[in-house]
């Protein structure tokens, strides 16, 4: 009798746990957010979220085209900090994101956009020639190169990556080798380490996921 | 019986001891080459590639061994002072200036080149300190 007994009660915890494994799996939205009220049009009041997102920008890019934030409409993105003499983090970094765009080459809704921080050296026709030897120079990996303050406030106020000139590291620039992935909705929905191959691997989890959600 | 039992282990025992000598020179390789392979992983890896592959044309592979067979006096000062001129391996052409890694020592870049000359399908064996010495002198 007992025997039954826990056998129903194991039945039911392994129908608990199916069950709460389906429905589909959406990722988180980061950044600030904050409440607001709108009315619709039969006048009753609703409250919605307000998502934090990248601001519109305008920068160069590899083939010294000015190109804006239309570029990446209807699209979703992985963006990046960099700069092409660096010796360090960067090259695994793209490596690993190499990969994602070999995996996504037919995909039209997948696009990558990394940003220069070396404002002195990576002229556009610098990063042409680095976008070409590492063999990526297409339209959906975009290059951009733009002014010290524009892509340094870009990076730690929307893409929440640190960036900062430095005397004292080899190559004259720190920063973070995040992978941030960008919806549709121009929001974040996540961060890598690019460098490192299990986080990588992460990102091309939730990239498949997000492309899944349709946002 | 028990002679029998006894004579086995007292065998295997001393089979055991000499396998397990291996010669000075080889611990020594061993050694470099294990060491090797962490400054490798600390300073080569990000542009070379875990496998020796290379990142598309910025930076070659290390897998070609006729090119490092032919260079071996020049890999030191690749190391030590960096590369700017143009380098034919496998067959492609590679521009990119290598940085210079000033701040490794000696034995270092010997175990180093110990690691990437017995690796990505390389064997030309032990690569010693006074061999890198020597080669940092004639550097081109």
């Amino acid at each position: 009798m007992k025997q039954i007994r826990s056998t129903i009660l194991l039945l039911v915890i392994s129908v608990i746990m199916v069950a709460c494994n389906s429905g589909n799996k959406t990722l988180p939205i980061y950044g600030e957010r904050e409440a607001v009220i709108t009315k619709d049009k039969a006048g009753i009041e609703r409250v919605d979220t307000l998502y934090q997102t990248i601001p519109n920008f305008s920068f160069l890019n590899q083939d010294s085209v000015m190109i804006t934030q239309d570029l990446f409409k209807g699209k979703v993105y992985v963006a990046d900090f960099f700069f092409t003499s660096c010796t360090t983090i960067c090259p695994a970094m793209h490596r690993n994101l190499k990969e994602i765009y070999e995996d996504y080459k037919s995909n039209p809704e997948v696009m990558y956009l990394s940003h220069s921080i070396d404002f002195k050296y990576d002229k556009p026709s610098v990063l042409k020639n680095y976008a070409t030897k590492l063999g990526v120079d297409t339209k959906k990996w975009q290059f951009v190169y733009g002014s010290k303050d524009d892509i340094y406030k870009l990076a730690e106020k929307s893409y929440l990556t640190v960036v900062a000139e430095d005397n004292d590291s080899p190559d004259g620039y720190m920063h973070q080798g995040w992978l941030v992935l960008i919806d549709k909705q121009k929001r974040m929905r996540g961060a890598y380490d690019g460098t490192k191959t299990e986080q990588v691997a992460m990102l091309k989890k939730d990239l498949a996921t997000l492309l899944a959600e349709g946002n | 019986m028990r002679k029998y039992i006894l004579f086995s282990i007292y065998l295997t025992t001393i089979c055991s001891i000499i396998y397990s000598c291996q010669s000075s020179d080889e611990i020594e390789f061993a050694a470099y080459k294990s060491n090797g392979k962490d400054i490798y992983v600390k300073y080569c890896q990000n542009c070379h590639g875990a496998n020796g592959e290379g990142l598309g044309e910025l930076a070659p592979p290390l897998t070609d061994s006729v090119f490092l067979k032919e260079n071996k006096q020049q890999l030191a000062c690749f190391i030590k002072n960096g590369a700017n001129q143009p380098m034919v391996v496998n067959g492609k052409t590679y521009h990119e200036k290598m940085p210079t890694f000033n701040q490794l020592e000696n034995i270092d870049i010997a175990q180093v080149i110990t690691y990437v000359t017995n690796t990505f399908g390389n064997n030309q064996g032990m690569y010693k300190q006074e061999t890198v010495e020597n080669d940092l002198k004639n550097c081109k």
